[in-house]
């Protein structure tokens, strides 16, 4: 075990870098916004060392000290605001490593995908690519920090790349979107911040003095009465719960989805959102352990009707943006089930859910987002039959799909699995629920790619790309044949570029469907920890059965 | 001594002991201004604009010096000029606040490279001879009025130099407003801040209806303020027998009378002193002024005179109405509620930047009303950090709103403001910026004083308020945003505004501001450390 930090007294600098790298990196590409191919290179080499520098922290990061019970590692803690009890303090657990290690390893990936897209006129690329790093320092940030002001500051902050990378670079109502969005995030944040203020009064009563040091807060949490920490708890959960989104919290984000471009879209549901079920897990639980459990039933409750609701609302979209964000949405309510269902085997299941989420969602729309590139539309019906044309793009899609409706194989399998499973003891009802999903899960999956891929070749957007690659007349139909001789010429499969953004995620959905133990070691003691914060009795220990 | 027979002539009025050195800004800015009166009457046309420039940042520079020097020495709460002045630890701070934000508004008033010739109305002799000469007033103007512009015939055309003395006596009004000790020195103050105030209402340049109906109407206002006040004062005194505040705390707290009178007078004071706040209902002056004043005016009132009013109302309510806090609250309460909801709200609805930035200068009012009430420390040294921390993201708004100009002026309509970021980044970017702190985003000052009020509030046991006034920030935070959205994400229009490449002056008035907003978000420990450094005194 290795003994936490006083706060103030400094440590490891690792995490301080790892968020200011790419706040350099997005400050660089101010001076370099005339010379577009350099500030991209100087970009992706920011996001590539950004990885690199998660890789160390990761290798540094010791699970037999966090299974002796060391909670966070890797701290660095400065003061900051005395006044206000506050300090510059840093530390992850394995849930956070996690987070960190996923937007770390999405990020060089949306570069390349972002690499030749058309942007709006007037926009630069140096300006989208510095938003990207901007996002990254920020959920870096929010990750990696161990006082609760701190974590505040980035999750607000965290609105502000998000916001411009939607308004600026995003599909025909980005403004709409974006505002929205912002929206609902900052309202959601407010009262967040009265929860905030309200916790430090209550460690001020408790303690003699305030502070945000989240371990000082969580040892004098179960001494709070109650009832105050309902009120606290259901700021936090608002907030989170905005984030996160769980229905009836959730209508910014088909928007936001739909409208983000494609990178943005892959960080705002793939890991911005995850912040919200990151709080559930590191704020809502250890900091109100009696208010989470008297509050647990509504959560269920709002996340199972979420995981039904938002699968049958994904069925019916027509824009294949809205369509992934209400997928998402059914996912979240997943997470969520897993958080709310208090046994470290379904914690450890809603972490890796988390991962598998922002890989598998990500895969999703960097697939969506291949499909709008060749054929300019957002709709699902403009598309049809596109597997004769571009087999490997439908393999793909076909991939990522599988992973969103938990094909065993694929990594979200076990998440899911571990979910159901953890959470079967101590919520049976809520459980079998949530599995019914997991069948609108298969329907709205299916019946898309069906729609878009299978079939002749038909849908104007496919056609009309065809006819300006020269292949076709007019006409609603293509002769399946001739379409097949003609691939390529208006409606290319996957480029070389494309399948080095989609590559490293096929690896990652593959490797961690079948081996998923490097995170679930990661997470395991992270969760028992949590389990022991929440003070109940563990039903099922964490890697009790899938080891 | 003054209740002897009025038979025993010659009454002796003898001099009150004052002690110089704590009082040394406030008789430094007030000399300061008589100076700047006589340069006014003295100098010839041309050579006002420099001197006056120069005599006033001096004025300033000097009085910070005998602050600094004053209240680094460590003193003890002072009561000077008899016990007419406190001069404690808030009276320290608000003057500090008080001179460095009047340090930037001078910046912009001075300018001359933004308007040309300054955004106040050139002379009546000048604008005569524009009338007769159909110009006059520069290089083009019919030589037999050259003489008679400011300036020399080969520069450009200069303004009026009044505002620079009439700053120096609404600054050192606003000093001893805050400072004061008993409520007819308040009241004295009051006025000596006011006056010069709606004189400089009334001197815009450019839409100059508009500027001279601003100074009537604060002017009629403000007078009914002040009466109203004057009335209060009257019938505190009834109740008390004095207008000083300790008496008045200790009388109330020590007597079984009908307190009808006490707080019937607490009512009316309040009317008076809410009004210089532009706290709702009071606020319907705000808005008028605000679009009407010249833009540097606009942003001297908005900084110093939310300082002055609220560092005043908190004294008031601390020091004389501590001890009777329960019975007063709930009224207060509703208050600061008013004036949020109406900020934040009809905020929304406005088109005209200027009047956008007046509703939200009554909604952050709301939120200083927390921290007034809230009768602790941390109540006092939060609302204090509040007005440093929003006196300085204002100027610098005001200072930017200064430099997108259409061809008749500023570029008032919001509208104007589309795309503004593709034709000027710096300028949008620092606006956002500004937009942000005033949201209450974290990493800016607006947020780390939000939350020093705000803490201070709930600790104070005003919960539901604090949670009614986070509401409003989020509705605040969507009018702010429609000027984002408009710069960034709208297309500039045709016939749009220019962004006028601003002269020295207004660059460092921004920049001061600017990086004020951010060092206070960042490391805002120092000034929060003295502002917590000392309670009021009296």
């Amino acid at each position: 075990m290795i003994d936490p930090i006083v706060p103030g007294s400094g440590g490891n600098p690792l995490l301080i870098v790892l968020l200011l790298v790419p706040v350099v990196g997005a400050l660089v590409m101010y001076p370099l916004r005339r010379n577009t191919s350099a500030a991209k290179a100087v970009a992706m080499a920011t996001a590539l060392l950004e990885f690199v520098l998660v890789v160390v922290a990761w290798s540094l990061y010791s699970i037999p000290a966090a299974e002796a019970g060391t909670r966070f590692q890797l701290e660095f803690s400065l003061p900051w605001i005395p006044a206000f009890g506050t300090h510059l303090a840093f530390g992850v657990d394995g849930i956070a490593l996690a987070m960190i290690a996923l937007t770390a390893f999405l990020v060089p990936g949306l570069m390349l995908f972002a690499w030749a897209e058309k942007l709006p006129e007037g926009r630069s690329a140096a300006g989208y690519f510095a938003l990207l790093l901007a996002t990254e320092a920020t959920l870096v940030g929010v990750f990696a920090a161990t006082d609760v002001f701190l974590f505040y500051v980035f999750f607000e902050a965290m609105l502000v790349p998000m916001y411009f990378l939607i308004g600026r670079f995003g599909g025909p109502k980005r403004q709409y979107a974006a505002v929205k969005f912002f929206l609902y995030s900052l309202l959601g944040g407010l009262i967040m911040l009265a929860s905030l203020i309200g916790l430090y009064v209550t460690s001020a009563e408790q303690l003699g003095r305030g502070t945000f040091t989240w371990a000082e807060l969580q040892s004098i949490a179960a001494g709070v009465p109650t009832s105050t920490q309902i009120w606290l708890f259901l700021g936090f959960f608002i907030a989170f719960a905005i984030k996160a989104p769980l229905v009836p919290f959730h209508t910014w984000l088909p928007d936001a989805g739909a409208e983000a471009p494609i990178v943005g879209a892959v960080l705002l549901v793939g890991v911005l959102d995850k912040v919200g079920t990151f709080g559930f897990l590191r704020y809502l639980l250890p900091l109100f352990p009696q208010a989470s459990q008297v509050m647990a039933p509504l959560v269920l409750v709002l996340a199972v009707a979420g995981i039904i609701y938002a699968a049958l609302l994904a069925v019916g979209q027509t824009d294949m943006g809205r369509f992934v964000a209400y997928t998402s949405v059914a996912h979240f309510g997943f997470i969520a089930l897993g958080v709310f269902a208090f046994s470290s085997q379904a914690f450890a299941g809603a972490t890796l859910y988390m991962v598998n989420h922002g890989l598998s969602t990500g895969m999703l729309f960097v697939m969506v987002g291949v499909l709008i590139s060749r054929g300019g539309s957002r709709l699902i019906a403009d598309y049809g039959g596109v597997a004769k044309l571009a087999p490997v793009m439908a393999g793909c899609l076909l991939l990522a799909g599988m992973s969103s409706l938990a094909l065993p194989g694929t990594n979200s399998f076990v998440s899911e699995f571990l979910v159901l499973l953890g959470s079967f003891p101590n919520e049976p009802v809520f459980t079998i629920i949530a599995t019914i999903g997991i069948i609108f899960a298969a329907l709205y999956v299916l019946w898309f790619y069906q729609r878009t891929m299978q079939g002749p070749v038909r849908g104007s957007a496919v056609i009309a790309a065809l006819e300006r690659g020269g292949a076709g007349g007019p006409g609603s139909m293509i002769d399946p044949v001739v379409a097949a001789e003609r691939k390529g010429t208006g409606f290319p499969d996957l480029t070389g570029r494309e399948i080095g953004v989609l590559a490293p995620l096929i690896v990652a959905i593959v490797v961690l469907g079948f081996y998923p133990a490097p995170v679930l070691d990661l997470i395991n003691p992270s969760v028992t920890a949590t389990m022991a914060e929440l003070g109940l009795p563990d039903p099922v220990p964490a890697g009790g059965i899938v080891r | 001594m003054t209740t002897t027979s009025l038979a025993q002539a010659p009454v002796l009025i003898e001099m009150p002991p004052i002690d110089w050195a704590a009082s040394a800004p406030l008789w430094i800015v007030f000399t300061g201004a008589c100076v700047s009166v006589l340069l006014e009457a003295f100098l010839p046309r041309h050579q006002r604009w420099p001197v006056q420039v120069l005599a006033t940042g001096l004025t300033l520079v000097a009085a910070l010096v005998a602050l600094a020097g004053y209240a680094l020495s460590g003193p003890g709460p002072v009561l000077t000029f008899g016990t007419a002045l406190a001069v404690d630890g808030p009276s320290l701070f608000l003057w500090g606040t008080l001179i460095v934000l009047a340090i930037p508004s001078l910046l912009l008033l001075a300018d001359r490279s933004v308007e040309p010739g300054g955004v106040f109305v050139a002379s009546a002799a000048e604008r005569a001879a524009a009338r007769n000469g159909g110009g006059g007033s520069g290089p083009g103007g019919p030589p037999e009025h050259v003489d008679r512009s400011y300036g020399a015939p080969d520069e450009t055309p200069t303004m009026q130099t009044e505002p620079f003395p009439f700053v120096l006596f609404a600054l050192g009004g606003m000093m001893a407003f805050v400072a004061a000790n008993d409520l007819l020195t308040m009241f004295i103050a009051l006025e000596v801040l006011s006056l010069p105030l709606y004189l400089l209402c009334g001197l815009a340049r450019r839409r100059r209806l508009l500027s001279q109906e601003a100074a009537v109407k604060y002017f009629l206002l403000g007078a009914f303020a002040s009466a109203f006040f004057l009335y209060g004062i009257a019938l505190v005194y009834g109740y008390a027998g004095s207008v000083s505040l300790r008496e008045i705390s200790e009388a109330a707290a020590g007597t079984l009378a009908s307190d009808t009178l006490l707080f019937a007078g607490l009512a009316l004071l309040l009317v008076g002193l809410l009004f210089k706040g532009s706290v709702a209902p009071f606020h319907t002056w705000t808005p008028d002024v605000y679009q009407g004043a010249p833009t540097p005016v606009t942003a001297f009132m908005a900084a110093c005179t939310k300082v002055a009013a609220f560092g005043a109302i908190a004294r008031v309510l601390h020091v004389a109405f501590g001890s009777t806090v329960w019975e007063w609250r709930g009224v207060l309460w509703v208050v600061a509620v008013v004036s949020m909801v109406v900020g934040a709200v009809l905020g929304l609805t406005q088109t005209d930047v200027k009047r956008m930035i007046a509703y939200s200068s009554i909604a952050h009012a709301g939120f200083l009303m927390l921290g007034a009430m809230a009768l602790t420390p941390d109540g006092i040294a939060g609302l204090m950090f509040y007005l440093v921390a929003y006196g300085f993201t204002t100027v610098a708004v005001f200072g930017v709103i200064s430099l997108v100009r259409g061809p008749d002026g500023e570029a008032g309509h919001l509208s104007q403001w589309a795309g503004l970021a593709k034709r000027s980044p710096l300028v949008a970017g620092i606006m956002t910026f500004l937009l942000l702190a005033l949201a209450g985003i974290p990493l800016t000052s607006g947020f780390t004083a939000k939350f020093a009020v705000f803490s201070a509030a709930l600790a104070d046991g005003m919960a539901p308020l604090v949670v009614i006034a986070l509401v409003a920030s989020a509705v605040a935070a969507f009018f702010y945003l429609r000027v984002v959205v408009l710069m960034y994400f709208s297309e500039p229009a045709e016939d749009g505004p220019t962004v006028v490449v601003p002269g020295a002056f207004t660059t460092v008035a921004i920049t001061l501001g600017t990086l004020a907003t951010l060092v206070l978000g960042i490391l805002p420990t120092p000034v929060l450390d003295w502002a917590a450094s000392g309670t009021f005194a009296g």
